[in-house]
């Protein structure tokens, strides 16, 4: 209940800020889901969706920062092996 | 996919786990919360990368799990009523009550129908207007919100013949509850992402200070959760107890104000049973007085009933990280997927289900 994978949003229906839909791509499976509660959502944008709603928009910076870390300890990694 | 398969990347998981050996001196427990995660911990074989000295506890957030046996038996007696359209998430079905389940009472006529969203349980309960639709509102604070929004169109258009059987339950007390118990040897938590972009994670801070424990909010796919204990052993290492965010992508520290608001208008904070736990106080959200006519229990004029859990299940254990599913004796022998006796063997999210489809061979 509690696991959800990012999807893309690929189109946006209604402008009621309550009953506004979004359809959500999750890898080529396509579902409609209520994007009442992330307002600031808008196509092309990848969302995290529970039962049916859209509950928070996936930040891209902070995305990359996963990867930032990985960066950096392989370069420490790095720097301890050319050290004598 | 964008945002998912580069977080499964074994190359990578393995430069975190050697970050993690080199990082470790002493023995550490560290509970993840949520079922979801000990899932992925389970299926990708993330224990078997970490150092010996590394424990993960598997923790009791697992909704199907928890909800406790009473509340299915509530849900199997509105379910046999005749002109009763009862609708639930599909994994709900199977999970056994004190003599069947609903998955029984469907085969047995009982109109019992699998939702996607609650919005779908409105919606059949606006194009059947002679029958009462009632809807099994169940898990943590990341299925709350769309129960909410359910309750509030449910009262916008009006409709009469809706209601919901709830058993919402809230994952910070049910931290306070396992740290505060004598027998807890958990020294730091994975907190649960998912439930973090609801709620956000202020309300951890008093729990990590109270009780010297890191904290870190942890997203579900492999090098999130290795990211997650990563800092969490960082902390450990360094003596520091601090509430840390892994899951940034996804969870901000005030989590998602709309679905707060919407939540506080429609539920309550109630004392709730957790299933093999037993009561924690205020971890429940229950319906406000506001939409109490949308309450099946009042609605069905139900009463609590007291029934015990069958003796052999020991899954009150397992989701209080005090034992792990092979050291139950029915264990693939009596309980299985298909003939489960507890709910922790039923759901994807439980841990016995979990050591079950990855494990059985291994142990
Ligand atoms: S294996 Fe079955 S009986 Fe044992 S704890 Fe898990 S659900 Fe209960």
């Amino acid at each position: 209940m509690c696991l959800a994978i990012p999807g893309k949003v690929v189109s946006i229906s209604g402008d009621d800020p309550l009953t506004r839909m979004g359809k959500i791509d999750f890898s080529g499976v396509i579902k409609q889901a209520s994007l009442a509660y992330v307002p600031e959502v808008n196509i092309g944008d990848y969302v995290i969706v529970h039962v049916g709603f859209a509950l928070s928009k996936v930040d891209e910076d902070e995305a990359q920062k996963v990867f930032g870390y990985l960066k950096q300890i392989g370069e420490l990694g790095e720097l301890e092996r050319e050290s004598p | 996919m964008k945002f998912l398969d580069e977080y499964r990347d074994a190359g990578l998981a393995r430069k975190f786990a050697g970050e993690i050996h080199r990082m470790t001196t002493r023995p550490w427990k560290i509970m993840e919360v949520c079922g979801g995660q000990t899932h992925a911990i389970v299926k990708f074989g993330i224990d078997e990368l970490l150092p010996k000295q590394i424990e993960l506890i598997h923790g009791p957030g697992c909704p199907v799990c928890v909800t406790p046996l009473e509340v299915i038996d509530k849900a199997l007696e509105i379910a046999s009523r005749r002109g009763v359209v009862f609708t639930s998430f599909g994994d709900m079905l199977r999970v056994p009550g004190s003599s069947t389940d609903l998955l029984s009472v469907k085969a047995g006529g009982g109109d019992v129908r699998i939702v996607y969203s609650p919005l779908d349980a409105v919606k059949i309960a606006e194009q059947n207007p002679a029958k009462e639709v009632v809807f099994f509102g169940v898990g943590f604070e990341t299925t709350a919100p769309a129960t909410a929004m359910a309750a509030y169109q449910a009262a916008q258009k009006g409709l009469k013949n809706f209601s919901m059987l709830i058993s919402h339950v809230l994952v910070p007390p049910a931290i306070e509850a396992l740290m505060s118990s004598p027998d807890c040897k958990v020294q730091a938590f994975l907190a649960a992402g998912h439930v973090c972009t609801v709620m956000g994670y202020e309300e951890y801070f008093p729990l990590a200070k109270k009780y010297q424990v890191p904290i870190v909010v942890t997203g579900f796919e492999p090098l999130d959760i290795l990211h997650g204990i990563l800092m969490v052993v960082q902390q450990l290492e360094s003596g520091r107890a601090e509430v840390e965010n892994q899951y940034a992508r996804a969870v901000r520290r005030e989590g998602n104000q709309p679905a707060q608001i919407l939540i506080k208008r429609v539920f309550q904070v109630v004392p709730r049973k957790w299933r093999g736990v037993g009561e924690i106080p205020q971890s429940g959200l229950g319906l406000a007085n506001e939409y109490a006519a949308f309450d099946a229990d009042k609605k069905f004029g139900l009463t609590d009933h007291h029934v015990e859990e069958p003796a052999e299940c020991i899954a009150g254990l397992i989701l209080q990280g005090q034992k792990k599913p092979h050291e139950c004796p029915a264990f693939g022998a009596k309980c299985t997927p298909e003939h489960p006796l507890g709910a922790t063997m039923v759901s994807s999210e439980g841990a016995c289900a979990a050591y079950y489809r990855y494990r059985r061979n291994q142990i």
